[in-house]
């Protein structure tokens, strides 16, 4: 079999890697140089070696503001989770009505991030806001600028608001790939609601389960646009999560160098976390598979 | 365990339904014996799922009544009514062992943990499951599935009837004929009342006692495979049963003197003076090549199919099939036909009817 070998066919991925150069290599790579320099302006650098990376580290602000985003990702996953199934089950399965539901329930995730924060910033004002206005008049004290708590709600409350609908359609649509014989066969059986729940609807949703536990995980983990709007990470720093730190270092401060780091550091987190999740759900997966 | 009785039973998808085309299933009466083997044979979109979906309950029929023992269960839910159902694709809980998956319906009812586990036993070993029995069901062949959601059914000692809605469509061939074949035997030592949904005839004619045969939305014959194949009581059983289906050649008929083309034939049975459209239907099998005895016949070509070989052939402007034993030889010059009178049907707008001195001639229906 005398084959050509003909290399020439590497040329033809030439406008992909430029593109993906320009794009994500290139830019990355200046993060990596300014991360290891340090500069005072007129576009001078000193190296510093790791210098950034070690006072990072050893920094109470960054770490309250990786704490902070933990516990943010892990109760709107909490939420959002159970609650989209919920939704999800009991969608009306077809005709007008479905359809219907379908555009309600994708109308939150067509809002642009600024309009939400923007949204709930009105929703809730304790003058004027109909949230804020209602809660006051019911004697309850909510006022999301001042108060830490009232301002996690409220964070909380838009992110729920904002994103469940995710987690909703992706479980409709596993739910809806159910053939109706089970659901026949389980009346045979005279299986409890819970039962097909348990044994039918929740292992067929469980691929779709794990991409929404996975989406939402990492883009509440890198969050920023909505609470920027909402609280600009106030009170104090009660709602400053990693992202707004970031940006407040590197452009409110200009510290370029010790930016830069953290957004490597920050990035290698999600990175590790995503990819701890995904190989742990999949191992788990295997796992049923062979047993 | 119970016979199943259909009392002018018809279903339509149609909220309001009027003319005859809007039923799915037109009016059936009939009465499944108890433990007897039923096939509902028909092509796809006949209405042999939704006459099934009306036994089980899944569906509420339009109008009718069905019966188990003398019990009315129109009314009653797929639950009470006590039946199981083999589904087209296995129906299996994935995420429990095949062991779980058996006891489900037990302990859905409350059964006993000892009574459970005694009749789990014994049904797996029935159906050849006891290797099986720890294994997670998701990893399965598709045969073991289909075994499992069979044992679920047959794990109740008190289910009326089994049904099964064409259960071996995702099944590899070779497992077909020995899932069958079990099948068959299950039958036979425990006496369940069976209908076996199929749009294959070999699976219902090897399967069933009787098979009742469907089409466009109607039953148009019941009958033992024999009765099928030699007294097609519609036009469309004849074409159905049979592989290749029956010949049909339009003729006229007085008496016992058919005219085809420019022959006539003497008939076995007298038919009258009967008025519509007449056609002549005979088998393959009972057609015979000649050389230069009776009708005249032109040669398309030849197939041959194992046993037999088939021949094409154009008879008065109508293609026809015959059969002819493996054995003989076809020559050139055989160039005629005999049609064997006695195997000979006569169809009248594609129903088949009596001649007078017909001896028995069973099932037809109009």
């Amino acid at each position: 079999m005398g084959k050509t070998v003909n290399q020439r066919a590497w040329f033809l991925v030439i406008p992909v890697l430029i593109l993906v150069a320009f794009s994500s290599i290139i830019p990355m790579m200046t993060v990596v140089n300014y991360s290891f320099q340090d500069t005072f302006g007129g576009n001078e650098f000193f190296w510093v070696g790791l210098e950034w990376y070690r006072e990072l580290l050893h920094s109470e602000r960054l770490w309250d503001a990786f704490g902070r985003q933990l516990l943010f990702s892990f109760i709107i996953l909490l939420i959002e989770v159970p609650l989209g199934i919920l939704v999800a089950l009991s969608m009306p399965k077809k005709g007008m009505a479905a359809s219907i539901c379908l555009v309600l329930m994708s109308l939150p995730l067509l809002i642009p991030y600024n309009v939400v924060g923007t949204i709930w910033q009105v929703f809730g004002r304790p003058d004027i806001g109909l949230l804020g206005r209602t809660l006051s008049d019911l004697g309850i004290s909510y006022n999301y600028s001042q108060n830490a708590f009232d301002a996690w709600a409220t964070v909380i409350a838009m992110d729920v608001w904002h994103w469940t609908s995710l987690v909703a359609l992706l479980c409709y649509a596993g739910l809806r790939s159910i053939p109706n014989a089970y659901y026949q066969a389980a009346m045979i059986d005279q299986a409890s609601r819970w039962s097909v729940f348990r044994y039918i609807e929740l292992p067929k949703m469980r691929g779709v389960l794990m991409i929404a536990v996975l989406l939402r995980f990492m883009d509440s983990f890198m969050i920023y646009t909505e609470p920027f709007v909402l609280t600009g990470g106030g009170p104090g720093n009660a709602t400053t999560f990693l992202s707004i730190d970031l940006v407040k270092m590197a452009l409110g401060q200009f510290d370029l160098g010790p930016a830069a780091a953290f957004s490597l550091m920050y990035f290698l987190v999600i990175l590790l976390i995503s990819y701890v999740f995904y190989t742990v759900m999949i191992s788990a997966d295997k796992d049923e598979e062979r047993s | 365990m119970a016979s199943v009785t259909l009392e002018n039973l018809a279903h339509s998808y149609r909220p309001n339904p009027g003319e005859d085309n809007d039923f799915a299933l037109k009016e059936v009466n009939y009465t499944w014996e108890d433990g007897r083997a039923y096939a509902l044979l028909g092509p796809s979109g006949c209405g042999k799922t939704t006459l099934l979906n009306l036994i089980s309950g899944l569906l509420t029929p339009t109008h009718g009544r069905v019966l188990f023992g003398d019990e009315d269960v129109t009314a009653s839910s797929t639950a009470d009514r006590n039946i199981a159902q083999v589904f087209q694709f296995p129906v299996v809980y994935d995420t429990m062992t095949v062991e779980q998956n058996l006891a489900f319906p037990l302990r859905n009812r409350r059964m006993e943990a000892s009574y459970v586990a005694e009749r789990v036993a014994r049904i797996a070993k029935m159906i050849g499951l006891e290797a099986d029995l720890k294994k997670k069901a998701r990893g399965l062949t598709s045969d073991l599935k289909q075994k499992i959601s069979l044992a679920r059914g047959m794990v109740r000692d008190d289910v009326n009837a089994i049904l099964f809605d064409e259960p071996l469509t995702v099944i590899d061939p070779h497992m077909k004929w020995e899932l069958r074949t079990q099948l068959k035997s299950l039958h036979r030592e425990f006496g369940h009342t069976m209908i076996y949904v199929t749009h294959d005839q070999t699976e219902a004619l090897t399967f069933a006692e009787k098979v009742v045969v469907m089409h466009e939305g109607r039953v148009v014959q019941i009958g033992t495979p024999k009765e099928l194949f030699e007294t097609p009581a519609h036009s469309f059983v004849g074409y159905f049963i049979g592989s290749p289906g029956m010949n049909f050649i339009p003729v006229t008929v007085a008496g016992n003197i058919i005219q085809m083309g420019d022959r006539t034939i003497h008939l076995a049975h007298d038919y009258g003076t009967p008025s519509g459209e007449l056609k002549l239907g005979i088998r393959p099998e009972f057609v015979r090549l000649t050389k230069g005895d009776g009708l005249p016949i032109r040669i398309n070509r030849v197939q041959d199919a194992g046993r037999h070989k088939f021949v094409n052939a154009t008879l008065f402007d109508t293609e026809i099939n015959i059969a002819v034993d493996e054995g003989c030889e076809i020559e050139a010059d055989m160039t005629s036909v005999n049609l064997d009178a006695e195997k000979i049907s006569i169809f009248c707008d594609d129903w088949r009817i009596d001649g007078k001195s017909a001896g028995h001639v069973e099932g037809s229906a109009t």
